[in-house]
């Protein structure tokens, strides 16, 4: 039985606040290697507060964010994505004016030289590395089942096909945690399936997945343990099935639950 | 991989500059006087300071409105070095790009920080300063009828005349382009290019936006810095007004109207403003007129510029 | 003493000059989130028109209406064919279109009007007058007043009158307001014209002090700019206070420090508060949705 000890990631007691309202009231979690962990909550809950208070976008006002054992609250987000955390966007940040493979490549920067002058003169080793750095990349992009699309502008591709490009790039730093902002928003039950798969193949390399989704049936199937917000807080933890039992979750997320009946009517999202 | 893959594939990755450098051979098989060399010989140095330009634009988004300020720089290092201080010239040259480069790193790191207008009116800020220091300090440098320049003398060989500045300015410009071209194929081209299309996702992934957009601004300040120095070495003489707002403005239309990010973009800007000229002599008072319609109707129409829009056209029809 | 107060009255002035800049600057900026560039142009063209007028055999009042409505017009013409073709443009697109149209403006000046400097008859005579040891003119004493005046009007406009509500829903959401049936272009049009009118007439009264020439646009929109940034972008009350303080603090380095780099203090100001405050004293920070 494992706990805190050996989280790769944890998060202690995070407060942060915009304009007088609290939108993280004193959020703790923590995830351990390898676990597909879910954050849900409805809209406004703070969970895409919370991917960049972590992920060091937005800075704290209060609390600890511990990634491996180490401190890493208030560093900005290029030192963390060194420590090994890396994320995707809800609303998609790709680099459009690049290639599908050249985005992917950029993911590779952590593990690059930084020799400047090497890069001015074109010294062969700069050529090996570019040379290497995009066979991983292409790499990648064969497992999110790019690889036929490397070179086309990432402008052409499809919504689907983008989502799944920026998982590759965020793949591509090889980080201990990967966050997903609602990956399956705007997915298709196909490409929705495609993703089941992908992110379960990450959790099987080792890599711990934290997600933010809406999609309950993709949640409710492949997370290991969930985290449910409400209004900045926590409102309860636990596995898919504790989770959707919990009568406070049922009620605040799911819709109450009308005892008299015995049955469970949707009220509200 | 084959001797003539690779050998096509090198052609292909440098295309740009053997392009540049074949105009340059075979150019002067249509110029017939010294003037005409001349005028070239300008376009290389401009072009230069435009590549540098288009290093920070074509990739941060940066505005900058006083990049005369560097070239101004430039050209007063050579003229005041060896006047002031004694030192032959080309250290002059040497310690004068130093000093633009060291500048930018200063004064770089608190600019960055700031974003879009704010940041354009700062380097606007920065250039009229410059340009302030050179037309007041009439001890140093001779004030607004500016100085003299000696000549560069290296190891006896006196640089002058307009030919010789052609190939000197030629030769120059394709090593700058050369090394532009290689930081564009490295892993710091990839990270300007990220921070181009997106901060935060560049961050996220690693890139220390901060830092590399400092790295291009410092480059683009040497490019500009040495543009400068070249100028006031061809011409003997300095005046401020090599480093004033309409320079700024035009290294900005050149950058514009020739294609942000693309190389052989900003020796087409920078041609197509500097000859444009000679031809219709009548511009030349417009000039003012001329460069804010340009850059007015190149923003609406062809916001890519001149040769990244005709290479996406002729990509089309492949 | 009177020396100080000297400088306390000449700072006054042109600091006046600068928050009617600011002003102008602050209003588009809120109608439009675009920073015109080319505001300092206005209050040039101001001048400049009014001598044309003069030059054509008009009398004072009515070349300085021409001057006005016909800047107020360049103004719009501005808006409809620079600004709002490109209406969700990246930044350096919208800066460069208005850096531009700044440029375009002044060359077309240079070749109309050549690049002498031009002169205007004061409105109150050339008569100084003396308050407390130091001297002034009326012409300044009526550019601090007219400013004054300027402020309060705009305010009153924006805050009790229909139209000026108007033009603050456009500003603040542009969909909401036209949901509402305003004519969101027409407002911001009207805001435009509004800010050139006022520079324009700014212009006019600043000119018998001192002169008008095709160039004078650049250093204005700097300083103006300063004075707006100090105040923060987007509050009419900080373009007040930010060019006084830009006024003052140019009157005071000219007189105590060197008046060789008196233009300089502008910019120097941009350089610390930006610095200091990279959004102003007054303005908003924000946070990058993601």
């Amino acid at each position: 039985m494992s706990g805190p000890l050996t989280a790769v990631l944890e998060v202690r007691d995070l407060v942060i606040e915009f304009g007088g309202v609290r939108a993280l009231d004193g959020v703790s979690f923590h995830a351990r290697k390898g676990q597909v962990l879910s954050v849900i909550g409805p809209n406004g809950a703070g969970k895409t507060t919370l991917f960049n208070v972590v992920s060091g976008i937005y800075r704290a006002n209060a609390g600890q964010v511990l990634l491996a054992g180490q401190e890493v609250a208030g560093q900005p987000p290029h030192i963390l994505a060194r420590r090994g955390l890396s994320r995707t966007f809800q609303n998609l940040q790709i680099f459009f004016q690049m290639s599908v493979i050249e985005n992917v490549m950029v993911g590779r920067h952590v593990h690059e030289g930084r020799n400047l002058l090497a890069h001015l003169c074109g010294l062969r080793s700069v050529g090996r590395q570019n040379a290497a750095t995009r066979e991983q990349a292409l790499r990648l992009l064969d497992r999110v089942g790019l690889a036929a699309h490397a070179d086309r502008p990432a402008a052409s591709m499809a919504y689907g096909a983008l989502k799944r490009l920026e998982i590759a790039r965020a793949l591509a730093i090889e980080p201990l945690v990967l966050m997903l902002d609602e990956p399956a928003a705007g997915c298709n039950p196909r490409e929705t399936a495609e993703l089941d798969e992908i992110i379960q193949d990450i959790a099987r390399s080792g890599i711990t997945v934290v997600l933010v989704e809406h999609n309950i049936r993709l949640i409710m199937k492949i997370s290991d343990h969930i985290v449910v917000l409400n209004y900045g807080r926590k409102l309860s933890e636990g596995t898919a099935a504790e989770v959707s039992c919990d009568a406070k979750v049922v009620e605040a997320y799911l819709g109450t639950v009308d005892t008299q009946a015995g049955v469970v009517s949707v009220v509200g999202a | 991989m084959s001797v003539f893959e690779s050998l096509r594939l090198s052609l292909h990755a440098n295309g740009g500059v053997l392009a540049l450098a074949g105009v340059m051979l075979f150019l002067p098989f249509l110029l017939t006087s010294d003037f005409h060399y001349r005028v070239i010989a300008v376009v290389w140095i401009f072009s230069l300071a435009v590549v540098g330009l288009n290093i920070l634009m074509g990739h941060t988004g940066v505005v900058s409105l006083g990049h005369g300020g560097f070239v101004g720089l430039g050209a007063y290092s050579v003229a005041v070095g060896p006047v002031l201080l004694g030192i032959p010239v080309w250290l002059s040259l040497l310690v004068g790009v130093l000093l633009g480069g060291f500048l930018a790193l200063l004064i770089g790191k608190p600019l960055l920080r700031l974003k879009g207008h704010y940041l354009a009116a700062a380097t606007l800020g920065f250039g009229i300063l410059v340009f302030m220091l050179f037309s007041n300090e009439v001890r140093w440098t001779g004030g607004p009828d500016g100085m003299s320049v000696k000549r560069l003398n290296l190891f006896g060989w006196e640089v002058r005349g307009a030919q010789t500045w052609y190939w000197v300015g030629a030769g120059v410009l394709l090593v700058g382009a050369w090394m532009a071209r290689n930081l564009e194929r490295s892993p710091t081209g990839r990270a300007l290019q990220a921070i181009h299309g997106s901060e935060v996702a560049a961050a996220i992934t690693g890139v220390d936006v901060a830092g590399y957009k400092l790295i291009a601004f410092v480059l683009s300040a040497l490019y500009a810095t040495a543009a400068g120095a070249m100028m006031a070495l061809m011409n003997g003489h300095v005046t401020p007004g090599i480093g004033d707002f309409l320079v700024s403005l035009q290294l900005l239309t050149m950058v514009v109207l020739g294609g942000m990010g693309s190389l052989l973009g900003a020796v087409v800007g920078a041609a197509l403003l500097l000859v444009l000229p000679q031809f219709l002599t009548v511009v030349h008072d417009y000039e003012h007129a001329f460069i804010g319609l340009i850059l007015i109707v190149c923003m609406i129409f062809l916001r890519s510029g001149i040769v990244p829009t005709l290479h996406a056209r002729f990509r089309k029809y492949q | 003493m009177s020396e100080f107060l000297q400088f306390i009255l000449a700072g006054m002035t042109v600091g006046a000059i600068y928050s009617v800049v600011a002003l102008g600057f602050t209003m588009v900026f809120n109608a439009s989130g675009v920073v015109n560039f080319a505001q300092g142009e206005f209050v040039m063209l101001g001048g400049m028109l009014t001598v044309y007028g003069l030059a054509l055999g008009m009398p004072y009042s009515v070349a300085a209406l021409f001057a006005v409505v016909a800047t107020s017009l360049i103004s719009v013409a501005l808006y409809d064919f620079a600004i709002r073709p490109a209406r969700g443009a990246p930044v350096y697109a919208l800066i460069i279109i208005t850096v531009g149209a700044s440029i375009l403006i002044r060359g077309l000046t240079k070749i109309a009007f050549g690049t002498g400097p031009r002169d205007l008859p004061p409105l109150l005579g050339d008569e100084p007058v003396r308050v407390a040891g130091a001297v002034i003119l009326p012409q300044s004493m009526l550019v601090i007043a007219s400013t004054l005046a300027i402020y309060l009007c705009l305010w009153l406009l924006l805050q009790k009158t229909l139209l000026g509500h108007a033009v603050v829903a456009s500003a603040n959401n542009r969909m909401a307001a036209q949901m509402v049936g305003i004519d969101v272009d027409v407002m911001t049009r009207f805001s435009f014209s509004l800010s050139a009118a006022i520079g324009a007439f700014s212009g006019i009264l600043i000119s018998p002090i001192t002169l008008v020439s095709y160039d004078m646009g650049t250093m204005l929109a700097l300083k103006g700019f300063a004075a707006a940034i100090l105040g923060g972008m987007g509050s009419p009350l900080g373009a007040i206070l930010g060019g006084v303080l830009v006024g003052l603090s140019e009157a005071m380095s000219a007189g105590y420090l060197s008046s060789q780099y008196k233009d300089a203090t502008a910019f120097v100001i941009i350089i610390l508060v930006l610095f200091v405050f990279p959004n102003g004293l007054v303005g908003k920070s924000g946070h990058e949705r993601v």
